[in-house]
């Protein structure tokens, strides 16, 4: 081990912070809020490991990235040793440092979080992501395979299918990627806004994936353009990771005034098309000056930072539940707050209620009180009687969630689905019609970054496998 | 990239447009459409299938260019390309065997029936079809549509060409006549033409099918952005339709929904309202 501290040194040493924007400021543009540590800093939080032999932390992530290996080459300085490491487990570092739910995964199990506060594995895997990217030069070239003469297609660009492309790529496999929309990168593109995703780290990653031959085809709506079955005669194995994007509709009156948009409309205007933020984008967008936003995830707090960026003077929460329930995580939560935003907790709404030309002028809520706790473990919301009022807004935005998309499933009926329409799959990620897997939100329904690419992963072992390589 | 083949004004402001997508022409049905991005920075614009040649692999597009966004579409001149076409998009046409049929067109409606009335047609449907426009040099593909139609009326406004009035006036006299009479009704134009049809076949109860033309983003299901109130229920049309069963469909909606983004006039008044809301507010 080059970097020689003790325990009791090592303990000695408290957890960095991220500095970031201050409130006031990115409040009101789409810079990046989380700016990143320097390198004293990183190695100085890498030494924070006291390197435990069981490796608890690894457990936590899903896709088991090699967490004390990489952090003891960071720890000695050694950069281009922890980027091997880390890119060897991990197809998008730069992606996951920046968005990974950390404080319930690998931080979780740190043992430095036992008495004190867990090493800060996502900001180090941040750091060293976009050490490597700056000084691709110093890392060494992986020689590719010869190729298989195998042909794999994967459905969606996003996080799952971007992992499975890059790992049956490094196999020899011939890979093309369909992608329904005209950009690459899923949800990092059209969902998780600028301010906590720059979009160049995607165009980054995506180059990497270029670099070792997969083929990106963008605007090809499989299902519409191409059938499953097509490219199941076209291609000798696939990977299906289209997501899961559907809005649900709240279901109350008003739900189509002018000013009203599911969270997916409202974040792809601003991030895949733009509009708001780029004076030479085409789409438009209303600018609320009062903006109200429905739910409490991850998917609200960005729609409700991203209405504050684009001018709004109140923006607000309103969720049904209280605080403690809210599943958004806490980083999000402590930004969000920052920035001047309000929190409607224990609010439901009732109608969204508009103007004789058909616009939202306020949203009309009730007040709830917590219940005993429901199926899911939480206490359920029970309304107030007489406790309604109006919030007046200019926009609402409704970010309560979204199911399976059917555009594709539709046109394969020898797909199977669970009861609520994902696909079914076995644990290597086939389904039912032979030679196509599938993995991320289209069979877990809305979940995280990470576990796509977990799955992204093991399929593309499974698929290598199927063709005769090794599993 | 999609290489715009030729390029042709067939009214003014209507755009022929004729562009290489080889899977798109092989995969399309009448009645479907595609998502239209001239260049990086623009819109998604839906356009219509307007007709496809499989063996050339080229879709046609009748194009209105009414705002900034249509008017950078067409002004892309045969040789060059268009950045993204994506589709075929929406739910084909459902074409079935009625007998007797009338197809309304109106505008730019015309070019998004006309594949329509064709498939009608070529199912074995005795077709009228309909016509109508400000005036004569807004009366599109004429020829084309007499090509298969059992007849063809026009109207226009201003009278320069057929009857004068609108499409309604000629629909009426044909319901009116029992040896006329259609079994259904295509009708695909502006929104008070087509709210104008259904209401005129209600009473008579002759199926009546509408295509709708709400602002879209994905054109795949993921925005909603696309919302058309259709008996009471949310649909998208982008997955759900275009097409609609046209006593269903709240029109008004549509129309209202239609104009979001109807300029900064539109948007400075919307922001007046808020200041006046917030002086409620704050007492
Ligand atoms: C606003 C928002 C914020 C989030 N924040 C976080 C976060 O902070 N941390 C975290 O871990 N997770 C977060 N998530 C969840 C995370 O983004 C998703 O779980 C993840 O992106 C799923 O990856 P995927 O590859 O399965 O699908 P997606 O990322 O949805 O990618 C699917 C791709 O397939 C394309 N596609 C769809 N249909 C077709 C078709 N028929 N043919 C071809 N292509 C098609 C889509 O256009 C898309 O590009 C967030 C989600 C949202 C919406
Ligand atoms: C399924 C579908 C198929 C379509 N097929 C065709 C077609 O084949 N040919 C064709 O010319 N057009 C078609 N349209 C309409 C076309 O998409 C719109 O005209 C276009 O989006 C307007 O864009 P713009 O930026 O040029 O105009 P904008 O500047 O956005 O709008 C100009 C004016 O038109 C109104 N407007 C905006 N969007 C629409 C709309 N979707 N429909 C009608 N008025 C609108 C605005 O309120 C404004 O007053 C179709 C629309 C849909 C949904
Ligand atoms: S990928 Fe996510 S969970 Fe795994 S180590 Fe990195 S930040 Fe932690
Ligand atoms: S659990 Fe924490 S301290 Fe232990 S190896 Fe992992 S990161 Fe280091
Ligand atoms: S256009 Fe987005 S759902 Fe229809």
């Amino acid at each position: 081990m080059a970097n020689d501290l003790t325990i009791q040194e090592r303990l000695a040493i408290g957890r960095v912070h991220m500095p970031e924007l201050a409130p006031e400021i990115r409040s009101r543009n789409f810079e990046e809020v989380n700016r990143g540590l320097g390198r004293e800093e990183a190695v100085r939080e890498a030494r924070r490991c006291i390197q435990c032999k069981h490796r608890p932390c690894v457990d936590g992530c899903p896709v088991g990235v090699s967490i004390p290996e990489f952090l003891d080459a960071l720890a000695a300085e050694n950069l281009p040793e922890a980027a091997r490491i880390l890119q060897g487990d991990n197809a998008l570092p730069a992606v996951c440092g920046r968005v990974c739910p950390q404080e319930s995964q690998c931080e979780a199990k740190c043992v430095r979080g036992v008495k004190g506060e867990p090493v800060a594995i996502g900001y180090l895997e941040r750091f060293v992501a976009d050490w490597a990217m700056g000084n691709a030069a110093e890392l060494p070239k992986s020689a590719l395979p010869p190729a298989s003469g195998k042909r794999v297609a994967v459905v969606g660009c996003g996080p799952a299918g971007l992992t499975a492309a890059g790992e049956l790529a490094r196999q020899g496999h011939a890979v093309t990627i369909f992608e329904a929309l005209h950009d690459t990168g899923g949800v990092l593109r059209y969902g998780i806004p600028e301010f906590r995703l720059p979009k160049e780290i995607i165009d980054v990653e995506v180059a990497r994936l270029l670099d070792v031959g997969v083929t990106i085809e963008c605007n090809v709506i499989v299902g519409k353009t191409m059938t499953i079955h097509q490219l199941r005669d076209q291609f000798d194995a696939l990977f299906i990771a289209n997501g899961a994007g559907l809005p649900t509709m709240l279901n109350i009156p008003g739900e189509n005034l002018k000013g009203v948009y599911s969270a997916n409309e409202f974040l792809t205007r601003v991030n895949l098309m733009e509009a708001g933020r780029n004076p030479d984008s085409a789409t438009p967008i209303i600018q609320g000056r009062q903006v109200a936003v429905i739910g409490g995830g991850n998917t609200a707090m960005d729609c409700v930072r991203t209405a504050r960026r684009l001018g709004a003077e109140r923006a607000l929460i309103v969720y049904r539940r209280s605080e403690a329930e809210m599943p958004a995580r806490v980083e999000e939560i402590k930004h969000t707050k920052e920035e001047g935003v309000e929190f409607a907790m224990l609010t439901a709404p009732l109608e969204i209620v508009g103007d004789w030309e058909g616009w939202v002028t306020a949203l009309r809520c009730q007040k709830m009180e917590l219940g005993p706790p429901d199926e899911s473990g939480r206490r359920k919301p029970i309304a107030v009687a007489g406790s309604e009022y109006d919030i007046p807004v200019g926009v609402v935005v409704n970010a309560v969630g979204t199911r399976a998309n059917p555009l594709l499933t539709a046109t394969a009926p020898d797909l199977e689905l669970n009861q609520w329409g994902n696909i079914a799959v076995d644990a290597g990620g086939a389904t039912s019609i032979a030679g196509a897997f599938a993995g991320g939100d289209i069979v877990r329904g809305g979940a995280t970054v990470i576990l796509a690419m977990g799955d992204g992963k093991r399929a593309a072992a499974a698929i290598n496998g199927y063709l005769g390589g090794e599993a | 990239m999609f290489e715009v083949l030729s390029n042709e004004i067939l009214a003014p402001n209507l755009h022929r447009m004729v562009v290489m997508a080889p899977r798109i022409a092989s995969a399309r049905k009448p009645g479907q459409f595609v998502i239209v991005r001239a260049d990086r920075g623009e819109e998604r614009i839906p356009l219509t299938i307007g007709d496809a040649d499989q063996a050339a692999g080229t879709v046609s597009l009748f194009i209105q260019a009414i705002g900034a966004s249509t008017q950078r579409i067409v002004s892309t001149p045969a040789g060059g390309h268009l950045r993204d076409v994506a589709g075929p998009l929406g739910m084909p046409t459902h074409i079935g065997q009625w007998g007797r049929v009338a197809c309304l067109g109106g505008g730019v409606g015309t070019a998004v029936l006309y594949p329509l009335a064709r498939a009608l047609a070529e199912a074995g449907n005795r077709v009228t079809t309909i016509i109508g426009g400000r005036s004569d040099r807004y009366i599109i593909l004429a020829d084309e549509l007499a090509a298969f139609s059992e007849r063809l009326l026009v109207t226009t406004e201003d009278g320069s060409l057929g009857r004068q009035g609108f499409v309604t006036l000629e629909l009426a006299k044909l319901i009116a006549d029992p040896e006329h009479r259609p079994s259904a009704v295509f009708a695909i134009g502006p929104v008070p033409m087509m709210k104008a049809v259904a209401e005129l076949t209600r009473p008579h109860g002759i199926e009546t099918v509408v295509s709708l033309n709400p602002i879209m983003i994905d054109g795949t299901g993921m925005c909603g952005g696309c919302r058309v109130v259709i008996g009471g229920e949310a649909k998208f049309a982008c997955v759900d339709g275009p097409e609609f069963d046209g006593h269903q469909v709240d029109f008004d909606s549509l129309k209202d929904r239609l104009t979001m983004y109807q300029g900064h006039e539109e948007r400075a008044r919307h922001a007046a309202t808020d200041c006046r809301l917030k002086e409620v507010a704050n007492g």
